[in-house]
């Protein structure tokens, strides 16, 4: 058997002591093959190792640390922390989050199973990795687990690839719902590392594929997610989360659309829109929001602002239909939020 | 509505609970691979990455390092495996091909090493370390694929026939209204929730194999065979099926090399085969392409059927779908013309997979029927009413019974059908249009011969013991509840055996026969014993004790060998050895009737008018099959079928690299299944009917019924919500989405 150093942690910093922090790109957090792995639930994580696609030598379990700001969800007048070992579960249900974020609360209900969101931590939630088979499968050749060594989704069957985002060595698209959400809403991370703790912008986290699509996000060796902030605004409670896919449930986006909207009268005063699905980085459409913001949300401008969203897509053998279809789920979600009845 | 338990109507048993039910939730039914072994080692199958080629070299290196490695098998060291014939050559395998025969690849996910260690997780790991290093050759992949050749089957299954009746091409060109079109359907895998596994134990000589299988005489008779070994020193047993829906019938690749490596290891040996291994090492339901040319009357009447049939197949074998023979006799045809050709490509071998021929057939025809009725401008219940008939035009068989248009009346009524607007997108509730389609089910009634042995004692207590299998039916339930009613006794007081080739042997449980096979044999046993007791079917408990108190036994045992009388064999000799012997439906090659179950299905279906998802909120189906033996049972297989089709329609599909000839999304989360929240209102509806022709049950097999037509009825009612008819299954809203 190949040996794996399996140790417990009590708190954050023995968590990002016992990561150590070695230098280089194949170290970073964010690489497939990052040599370290922190185990929160274990979703993607297990699955990854058991097909041999990961092959970490440390594996951290983060599951013991009782630390509140990693658990607890705080909602104060400013916004939101959450912190980054709340289960999907917690997010999903918790009442403010319903009432004041419906788009968070929204885009963990309709993702994974009842099961998985009891077990998945929403700091795993974000990292979560591609379901390209063409990656899941170590027998293709694949540029993010072996990088140089081609991409077979690219003329292979990529219903499933994206269309923004995408590079010349890597289509795969982002799988999850969640941070879709956090892109609408300008969500931020909260992290440590032993160089300390540190806030990103959540649209920092995600690198697009570029020439290193083995290198996911921004987190450094051994850096840790602590926590996600999500701050207040008139915008939070007209917001939502549609998506739209082949089965009812248990299922990856086939388009989704983060929207949160701040109206004055039928005039959109300022919009927050996040698109899922043919994507390859959690994505945020500044283009869509310019395109509405000040005008009246008719039928006609949101389909305008669509089109704007999808301008720089490209297409692949089996993915086209997924314009249309991101661009048609997108005006779905403006005209739902213009018509959602707001409690004062 | 669907009531949980349904009422028992005329011709149809008592709807008792299935007898196994509390020990599947609870956990304590032990399936194949759950069964206790002492001291066994862990298999872990290799296959190839390639679908064409040859295997040029091993690296076992790093494999062999592994902590707990026990044995690597390849073709280099396996050692002698007899061959055995493919299912359609009388044999029993899923191929031809022995098991790591050469280094010549067939198809991807071929086996070409097991590995065996101390645990599972060791022998995962040094299946990843294992290099194999091929030759690779650019596979055909699908139809139209580079490289793929085209046979007439009946050239290549002398038993096939094409139907021909009256000279159809001059009738289709004279009718008044012609419909001509093409129409798809693609791979589907089983996905049996219980996975592939084996497990074999030694004895000295004696071999025993825990598997789950659909004929454990069969997978007795072939293994012996390739093992060269007396079949009586072989057991295979497996006292529950997970589901098995064709994928657990033939002999695969993987039990004699298991049970070589016990051997070899001179302990035993666990193989459960991982989800995305069982998408290549068990068969699949191939996709097939149709032609459809019906051309009718103004009023309606068909006057010429067409259909042109291709399915794709592997190099090697010469399983057939076929099922033209039972499209030709469903409608009153005049004239028909067929051809069915096989297609060969690089891949792995199809098999049986729940009613192998209606599905694609099926969907095929009861589109272009509903395609017809729409240039006709007829309703489309109208139009298959006017052609209904009462026998087989191509072989002038009488059908035994046929309710079809009962099922229609009964289903059409309870989904409330005659409010339909039949205008296309006219009926919407919101921002989802709505549609309306129906179509016909069918399954050929179909039975084997079979042996059962019944015992009763003096206290009333009975056993029943047959080597049939229960996948997740009821059989267990029904076989034992017929022999509670033939003797009189109460049905907990039945016990029962299955599963275990030492036990007289069963049918094949394929083809939907073993309620109408095993009941008609645990039947006539018990009515061998009512004779010897000298008791009248309706004796009191007190009248049995006397029998037997006047014979001096205590109990009474005896076997009822059942043949039908449309056997092609008239015995049920070939049972021991191994070999099914289905007939039924057209009865081509002997007397019997024309004998098919049928049903009628309406959906309504839900698009979305942006995003064009597809949800079917509610399926009425109704269907006729002889005696029900348990209405509780049965509408549990018939939802179950009817959820199948659902699925068949909309959502499973195996995606294939073209390039590379290989499955790519051979898992659960993207071959996809109906979750909970797909299946809404789902509404079955049994319509008695008698039919004493078919088999001294009087049942007709109701297990490959309800799935069959499905597809075309949610095909012809996305076509009733949008305009927009998809020919290519699944329907997935990619086919619809609008720019």
């Amino acid at each position: 058997m190949r040996p794996i150093a399996f140790s417990f942690v009590a708190d954050p910093q023995a968590a990002v002591r016992a990561a150590g922090g070695s230098a280089g790109v194949a170290a970073n957090q964010g690489s497939v093959h990052a040599p370290v792995q922190f185990l929160a639930g274990g979703t993607t994580l297990v699955d990854l190792m058991k097909l041999d696609v990961m092959r970490p030598t440390q594996v951290i379990d983060i599951t013991r640390i009782s630390d509140p700001r990693m658990r607890q969800i705080e909602a104060t007048p400013q916004g939101l922390r959450i912190g980054a070992l709340a289960t999907m579960r917690q997010v999903a249900d918790h009442p403010a989050v319903r009432r004041d974020y419906p788009v968070l609360s929204q885009s963990m209900w309709l993702a994974a199973s009842q099961q998985i969101r009891n077990m998945a931590s929403v700091g795993g939630n974000v990292l979560q990795r591609t379901r390209c088979a063409y990656f899941r499968d170590t027998s293709w050749p694949c540029n993010k687990r072996d990088p140089g060594a081609g991409c077979s989704a690219m003329d292979g069957q990529n219903r499933w690839h994206a269309v923004l985002g995408a590079s010349e060595q890597c289509i795969a698209s982002y799988p999850g719902d969640w941070a879709t959400a956090l892109m609408a809403l300008d969500a931020s991370v909260e992290t440590l590392s032993s160089a300390g703790p540190r806030t990103l912008r959540f649209a920092e986290l995600h690198r697009p594929p570029g020439n290193t699509p083995h290198v996911e996000t921004d987190l450094g060796a051994g850096e840790l997610i602590t926590g996600f902030v999500i701050a207040a605004g008139p915008y939070t409670r007209r917001s939502l989360y549609l998506k739209v896919r082949d089965r009812e449930s248990y299922e990856f986006a086939l388009a989704s659309a983060a929207v949160a909207l701040t109206m004055d009268g039928d005039a959109v005063r300022e919009a927050r829109i996040g698109l899922g699905g043919p994507v390859a980085l959690p994505w945020r459409s500044h283009e869509a929001e310019a395109a509405l913001v000040g005008k009246p949300l008719t039928e006609a401008n949101a389909v305008a602002a669509a089109a704007v969203a999808f301008v720089g897509a490209k297409t692949r053998e089996h993915n086209a239909f997924r314009v249309p279809l991101a661009r048609q789920t997108l005006v779905r979600a403006l005209l739902q939020a213009k018509s959602m009845e707001i409690a004062s | 509505m669907s009531k949980p338990v349904p009422d028992q109507l005329a011709n149809m048993g008592v709807p008792i609970a299935r007898m196994e039910s509390r020990a599947k939730v609870t956990g304590a039914a032990r399936f194949a691979a759950d069964m206790p072994v002492t001291n066994a080692a862990f298999a872990y199958l290799v296959t190839s990455t390639v679908a064409k080629g040859r295997i040029t070299g091993f690296d076992e290196t790093a494999a062999r390092a592994v902590l707990g490695m026990l044995d690597i098998m390849t073709h280099l060291n396996r050692p002698k495996v007899e061959p055995i014939k493919h299912f359609f050559a009388g044999g029993q395998g899923l191929t031809a091909t022995p098991p790591l025969a050469g280094p010549e690849i067939f198809h991807e996910g071929q086996i070409v090493a097991l590995i065996v260690a101390e645990t599972f997780e060791a022998a995962r790991e040094a299946s990843h370390r294992f290099v194999v290093r091929y030759n690779r050759q650019t596979p055909s992949a699908v139809f139209g694929s580079r490289g793929t050749v085209e046979q007439k089957t009946a050239d290549v299954v002398k038993m096939r026939k094409d139907p021909k009746l009256g000279d159809a091409e001059a009738a289709f060109k004279t009718a008044a209204v012609t419909h001509d079109a093409e129409y798809g359907t693609p791979t589907q895998h089983h996905n049996a929730m219980e996975l592939l596994s084996t497990t074999a134990v030694w004895i000295g000589d004696e071999l025993t194999i825990y598997e789950p299988s659909q004929f454990v005489y069969g997978l007795r008779a072939g293994l012996s065979t390739q093992l060269g070994m007396a079949p009586e020193k072989l057991r295979v047993v497996n006292d529950f099926v997970g589901g098995a829906f064709g994928g657990k019938g033939a002999i695969t690749h993987r039990t004699a090399l298991v049970a070589l490596a016990a051997k070899k290891l001179g302990r035993p040996v666990k193989l459960v085969a991982t989800r995305d291994q069982g998408f290549t090492i068990s068969g699949h339901r191939h996709e097939t392409k149709h032609r459809v040319r019906i051309g009718a009357a103004r009023d309606g009447r068909f006057v010429a059927y067409h259909h042109d049939l291709w399915e794709l197949n592997g190099r090697v074998d010469p399983y057939v779908n076929g099922g033209i023979e039972n499209s030709a006799a469903m409608y009153n045809f005049p004239a028909v013309m067929s051809t069915a050709r096989m297609v060969r490509a690089d891949r792995d071998p199809p098999i049986f997979m729940r009613s192998p021929p209606e599905v694609p057939v099926m969907f095929a025809m009861e589109s272009a029927i509903d395609e017809l009725a729409v240039k006709l401008a007829m309703d489309p219940v109208e139009l298959r009413r006017v052609n209904d008939t009462d026998r087989n035009r191509v072989t002038g068989k009488m059908y035994s019974s046929r309710s079809l248009m009962k099922c229609y009346d009964a289903a059409s009524a309870a989904f409330g059908w005659r409010r339909r607007n039949p205008q296309p997108g006219s009926m919407r509730e919101g921002d989802w249009l709505i549609g309306w389609g129906c179509a016909t089910a069918t399954y050929p009634t179909q039975v084997s011969p079979a042996v059962a042995r019944v015992t009763l004692a003096l206290d009333g207590t009975a056993r029943v013991e047959i080597a049939a299998h229960d996948v997740g039916t009821g059989a267990y339930t029904v076989i034992a509840q017929t022999v509670a009613e033939t003797l009189s006794v109460k049905p907990e007081q039945v016990g029962i055996s299955i599963g275990d080739s030492t036990l007289p042997p069963g049918p094949v449980s394929g083809g939907s026969v073993t309620t109408a096979s095993a009941c008609s044999a645990a039947k006539l046993a018990c009515q061998q014993i009512l004779a010897r007791l000298g008791l009248s079917p309706n004796a009191t408990a007190s009248q049995r004790k006397a029998a037997f108190e006047k014979l001096k036994l205590g109990a009474v045992e005896e076997t009822g060998n059942f043949v039908p009388t449309t056997s092609q064999s008239k015995t049920t000799a070939g049972l021991y050895s191994g070999s099914a012997d289905i007939t039924g439906g057209v009865n081509e090659g002997n007397d019997g009737k024309t004998m098919f179950a049928f049903g009628a299905e309406f959906v309504e279906v839900r698009v979305h008018a942006r995003t064009r998802e597809i949800r079917v909120p509610r399926i009425v189906g109704a269907f006729a099959a002889g005696r029900i033996m348990n209405p509780r049972t049965a509408h549990s297989q018939l939802m179950g079928g009817m959820i199948w089709g659902i699925s068949s329609a909309l959502h499973e599909f195996t995606e294939i690299d073209h390039r590379e000839a290989r499955y790519v999304n051979d898992n659960l989360a993207e071959y996809l299944i109906p979750v909970n929240a797909d299946i809404k209102q789902v509404e079955v509806l049994m319509i008695p009917e008698v039919d004493n022709e078919i088999n001294p049950a009087g049942a007709k097999g109701i297990g490959e019924l309800s799935n069959v037509g499905t597809a075309a009825a949610i095909a012809n009612a996305v076509f009733h919500a949008t305009g927009k008819r998809i020919r290519e299954l699944p329907i997935t809203l990619d086919k619809l989405v609008m720019d």
